[in-house]
């Protein structure tokens, strides 16, 4: 009956592209193109090189955080304590680094362990104790927030002792390229890689595809969720950093709000809310036009309450055509 | 059963409230219907009677707008009706009282009656009339209920009287009521019927669908029997009798009467052997054994707790007590990845809801239990997947364009292939299979028996749970029949029938038998 049809399944073993994922990663490249020309045209300062890497580095922040949320989506879930935690992750660098005197690789390594325990105990909360991830997080995404300013006792930490740490970010191991940028670019890399081609993918999907179907084939899927959301956590930490070292500093308020655009750029790039289909490539495309929509924006002179408005026009239109999508497919 | 006047000398019968004349319904692979026939005259209540899947949820459906009949006739008092959707079923005055609940547990009795009906003065509802509108209703019903009581705290029988009340206040003339029973307590069945009785009285037409044989004598006026989707046969009140209808429900002449050759497992090393598996809900201290290279049935009616036996075994469900022995170890299974690491694989009955991964590829799917087996350090090798699942497709005749194909463009018998495959792939010493060819067309159902034969053959031992009998009579050694979260008998191959089978299913044995 089905013969003459063939489809191909997304993001399954080998699959390349399938037309849907196709139509949706075309989307997000027309517009991102298209708003590159839009704002090019409106202004020539736009299209300048410092300009485009001044975007580029002011995605990494979010866009490293989209890259690990990309993953706990893919199982249907949702991590609201990105933005909040990013900025308790920064902090806690901070606090080791500057305030204690630890030795800054050391206090890096606590950073992302404590980004790290903040996604283990939301995967736990999810997965053992049946929290629905929405609440979940959005509890993580307070308490990350208290913790961010009680530790650091509500003002910025500043690096100014270590004077390597804005490399992180601002240095150039590759000319013209800011490190932040660089980094955020091999943990695309890396990031695609698992979801394709690991077994830590292949659950992820499968999860998100039939959590159900997944447990009954023998797969510890509650284990796997915490792994995923601890995964996930790393990922939010190495985004406070870079994010940090960008401003020299740990702001005890810098990662409020980001959480959204991290998870606007997610589902603009093609991964479904829904679980079971995602895409790195598509995440980071995401992330870019989230940025690339502000930053043009700013430099048009349009205020930065306008620019809350278009981005948020921009996540509804991205969400509609998903649930186009989805329509399409339950018929 | 007709209301007759006299005119002239002339006999003139008036029509019947409902009939259904040439009803038929396939849907792809399966013949839902053929041509069912009934009549239900106003005051009346038909039982309709018939094994799990002969097509009574159906032909429900049809009348209450929700599927549409691919031919016959309804006539609503004479006139031929088409019910395209639920309202227009309702305007006829046909409700239907679901088997799961349609009310909202956090409204009132009255709010959930008149929902969207509310009196209102300028858009304000007035919640006082309401309640003496509906107050009024259940009175004239004889339901004591309270009007303002919230519905989620009632009991499952004061739920199923506001569902009856809502139906009611339709104005409804036909009532049609799925498996009303299944969830009550004597006493609440008794106020049931009560109002069923009530009900008959003032003129509504009941379709009441059941397979408890005890509700058919006190309740039926007649009683209609199908069987795989067709028109099997009506008796009236006077003629009911249980064995009859029994027969009725499951005699079909069997054409090719086949049953597997007999074996003797007796001295069969014992794979599997449970005792006293129990849940909080339903299953009470269920035993049996499974031998090396045996193919053990399960029969028993919708709810008589096989799948929950098997989800309980497996750790899909928690169990409240219960041991299990595999090859003579007992073991422990807390979960499924637990039930999978020493060798037993489920083939969900729901296929498509937790059986598969509908939207990713054949090959994923045939991987997804033995993940282990296809990477090297984390990295899945996808060449060897592809290999893999190819190889069973050849080896199932599966029938897929390629191992990339997503599986929910598979037909059903194909998709069961898949599961198949992906137990096969995992090589588990044990398989249980629920119901294998639910929504499988016949020729792809015995390409599945010759399989589930095939892997009996080479030593694996499986459970089949299923509802169709004659299923189990052509494949399972060995029946094992279950009622009510109880195990009430087995049966070998050879001592078996489907009659013997329903007996124990529908706890009417002999008492003799009944102890086994």
């Amino acid at each position: 009956m089905s013969e003459a049809k063939t489809e191909t399944a997304p993001g399954t073993p080998g699959s390349g592209w399938n037309w849907k994922s196709w139509i949706q990663q075309g989307l997000a490249v027309g517009t991102l193109v298209m708003l590159f020309a839009f704002f090019s045209f409106m202004n020539p300062a736009f299209y300048g090189w410092s300009n485009i890497s001044g975007i580029l580095l002011a995605t990494a922040g979010i866009g490293i955080m989209a890259l690990g949320t990309t993953f706990v989506i893919a199982t249907g879930g949702i991590d609201l304590s990105i933005g909040t935690g990013s900025t308790f992750a920064a902090v806690v660098v901070g606090v080791f680094g500057v305030n204690v005197g630890l030795p800054m690789w050391l206090a890096l390594i606590i950073g992302v362990g404590a980004g790290a325990l903040m996604g283990f105990i939301n995967g736990f909360n999810v997965a053992f104790l049946r929290i629905p991830p929405f609440i979940a997080t959005l509890a993580m995404m307070m308490v990350a927030q208290g913790l961010a300013l009680i530790l650091s006792d509500v003002a910025p930490i500043y690096f100014r002792d270590t004077p390597w740490f804005s490399q992180i970010a601002l240095g150039n191991l590759i000319p013209g390229l800011p490190n932040g940028v660089l980094i955020m670019f091999v943990l695309v890399a890396i990031s695609a890689f698992v979801l394709a081609r690991t077994k830590f993918g292949r659950i992820t999907l499968a999860i998100g595809s039939n959590v159900e179907a997944t447990r009954l084939s023998g797969i510890p899927t509650k284990r796997w969720l915490v792994m995923i959301y601890t995964f996930a956590g790393m990922f939010t930490a190495v985004a406070g950093i870079v994010m940090a070292s960008r401003l020299v500093s740990a702001q005890p308020q810098m990662g409020v709000g980001l959480e959204l655009q991290a998870i606007a750029a997610v589902i603009i790039g093609g991964t479904s809310l829904m679980g079971g289909r995602a895409s790195i490539v598509g995440t980071l495309i995401g992330a870019l036009i989230m940025s690339t929509l502000i930053n043009g924006l700013r430099i048009m002179g349009v205020q930065s309450e306008w620019q809350f408005v278009a981005s948020g026009i921009v996540i509804a239109l991205a969400v509609w055509v998903d649930s186009l999508r989805n329509r399409s497919k339950s018929t | 059963m007709f209301t007759r006047v006299f005119l002239d000398e002339e006999v003139v019968v008036t029509n019947p409230l409902l009939e259904l004349t040439g009803i038929s319904k396939s849907f792809p692979g399966v013949k839902a219907l053929q041509n069912v026939e009934f009549t239900l005259g106003g005051g009346e209540v038909l039982v309709l009677v018939g094994e799990n899947g002969a097509g009574k949820s159906t032909l429900m459906k049809i009348l209450s707008g929700i599927y549409q009949r691919d031919e016959g006739t309804i006539r609503v008092d004479g006139r031929e009706v088409e019910i395209p959707t639920p309202a227009v079923a309702q305007s006829l005055g046909i409700s239907i009282i679901h088997q799961e609940m349609n009310l909202m547990p956090d409204l009132t009795v009255a709010q959930n009656i008149f929902i969207g009906r509310e009196p209102r003065v300028l858009g304000v509802i007035q919640e006082g009339k309401l309640n003496r509108q509906t107050s009024e209703l259940l009175t004239r019903l004889g339901i004591n209920v309270n009007p303002k009581q919230r519905v989620g705290d009632m009991t499952v029988a004061g739920q199923q009287m506001v569902e009856i009340a809502k139906a009611l206040s339709y104005d409804a003339r036909v009532l049609i009521m799925d498996e009303p029973t299944s969830a009550l307590t004597d006493t609440e069945v008794e106020t049931l019927f009560e109002l069923i009785e009530n009900l008959r009285e003032k003129g509504t037409g009941v379709v009441y669908i059941s397979h408890r044989m005890e509700e058919l004598k006190r309740l039926a006026d007649r009683v209609v029997v199908l069987r795989d989707g067709q028109y099997i046969g009506q008796l009236d009140r006077e003629e009911i009798d249980v064995p009859t209808i029994i027969e009725m429900m499951v005699g079909r002449q069997i054409k090719s009467d086949v049953r597997p050759p007999e074996r003797d497992f007796s001295d069969a090393e014992t794979i599997l052997r449970v005792k006293g598996l129990s849940t909080k809900s339903l299953l009470k201290d269920v035993e049996f054994e499974l031998k090396k290279g045996e193919i053990l049935g399960f029969a028993g009616l919708m709810g008589a707790g096989r799948t929950e036996t098997a989800r309980a075994l497996i750790g899909a469900d928690s169990k409240s007590a219960g041991s299990v022995e595999i090859h003579g170890k007992p073991v422990k299974i807390k979960q499924p990845s637990d039930a999978v690491k020493h060798g037993i694989g489920y083939l969900s009955e729901d296929r498509k809801g937790i059986g598969l991964l509908l939207e990713q590829s054949v090959a994923a799917n045939t991987v997804l239990a033995s993940l282990d087996k296809f990477n090297r350090f984390g990295i899945m090798q996808d060449g060897k997947s592809k290999r893999v699942a190819g190889d069973y497709v050849n080896d199932l005749k599966t029938k897929t364009p390629s191992t990339q194909q997503m599986v929910k463009l598979l037909s059903g018998g194909n998709q069961q292939k898949v599961v198949l495959a992906k137990w096969l792939v995992r090589d588990t010493d044990i398989l249980i299979v629920d119901e294998p060819t639910r929504g499988i067309d016949v020729g792809a159902k015995e390409e599945i028996y010759s399989l589930l034969e095939g892997l009996a053959a080479e030593g694996k031992s499986i459970i089949v749970i299923s509802s169709e009998l004659p299923e189990l009579l052509r494949i399972a050694d060995r029946i094992v029949v279950m009622a009510s979260g109880e195990i009430r008998g087995e049966l070998l191959n050879a001592d078996a029938t489907q009659n013997r089978i329903m007996d124990y299913a529908t706890q009417i044995a002999e008492e003799g038998e009944l102890t086994l």
